[in-house]
């Protein structure tokens, strides 16, 4: 400690709210958030499973490229690969004990949701689209 | 070096089984196995956005016995974790601590989500009997 700080702002302020990770509730808070959303999309997404049994291939496919369901498939892909990612996140903090073991998991849980969330969302998109 | 002859917590072994922590187990699995059944999901989209062949792929293997076992699975899953997500953000709320509220909301996170698998496989079946 200086005679003479720098700063004069107390450093517990730029602390306050953000916890020992600096990310505050950010976590906590987007699990919430995206749970609440997937209460109704989850919910949409088996009444859709329900209607495209025995459906032929043509028939499928038209009811995934109707707008609406073509949206809402989008926002039920990010949506839960997002909330999948920070629930696994949680497991491996608290059941991986070797950091780089852990560092590997928490990598490729987020490269494999990012590529699947990508490549889904394409698919939902080249069927809305017709191409 | 910790001495692991004395007992660590939490003291696992010791513990009277209880509801509350099988549904807290529970939610955990479940959560693990529906990220694994989301890659499915992702796997539906991208062969129905790959053309008739590609989805004859995915349903031939949804519609085999190891996929009708895994479709169980993980139908349960999604509502087993549908119910207690439902139940976790009412005590995020700050509601339902009171400890007979609280097993109570163990059982029915449980039964809720036995009836409405059961309600869905009958329903599957039943139209699959009368297609």
């Amino acid at each position: 400690m200086s005679a003479y700080p720098k700063e004069y702002r107390n450093p517990l302020k730029k602390a306050r709210g953000l916890g020992s990770a600096q990310h505050g509730v950010s976590h906590w808070w987007v699990q919430r958030v995206t749970a609440i959303a997937l209460v109704g999309l989850g919910i949409w997404l088996v009444t859709l499973v329900l209607r495209m049994l025995h459906a032929d291939y043509a028939t499928a496919r038209a009811l995934v490229a109707r707008p609406w369901n073509a949206v809402l498939l989008i926002a039920f892909v990010v949506t839960a690969f997002w909330h999948a990612v920070l629930g696994l996140q949680v497991v491996i903090e608290d059941y991986v004990h070797t950091r780089w073991k852990e560092a590997t998991l928490l990598m490729a849980i987020k490269f494999i949701a990012v590529l699947a969330t990508l490549a889904g969302v394409l698919a939902v998109l080249r069927i809305a689209l017709g191409a | 070096m910790a001495d692991t002859r004395r007992p660590l917590s939490p003291h696992l072994s010791v513990y009277k089984w209880q509801v509350q922590m099988v549904t807290s187990i529970l939610h955990r699995a479940t959560g693990i196995a529906l990220s694994v059944g989301l890659l499915l999901v992702a796997w539906a989209l991208i062969a129905l956005a790959g053309g008739e062949e590609r989805f004859k792929h995915f349903t031939a293997f949804v519609g085999s016995p190891v996929g009708i076992i895994l479709l169980i699975g993980w139908s349960w899953s999604l509502f087993y974790h549908l119910c207690n997500g439902i139940r976790h953000l009412v005590q995020d709320g700050g509601y339902g601590y009171e400890i007979v509220q609280f097993v109570r909301s163990s059982w029915a996170s449980i039964i809720v989500s036995l009836l409405l698998t059961a309600a869905v496989w009958a329903y599957v079946l039943t139209l699959g009997a009368a297609a």
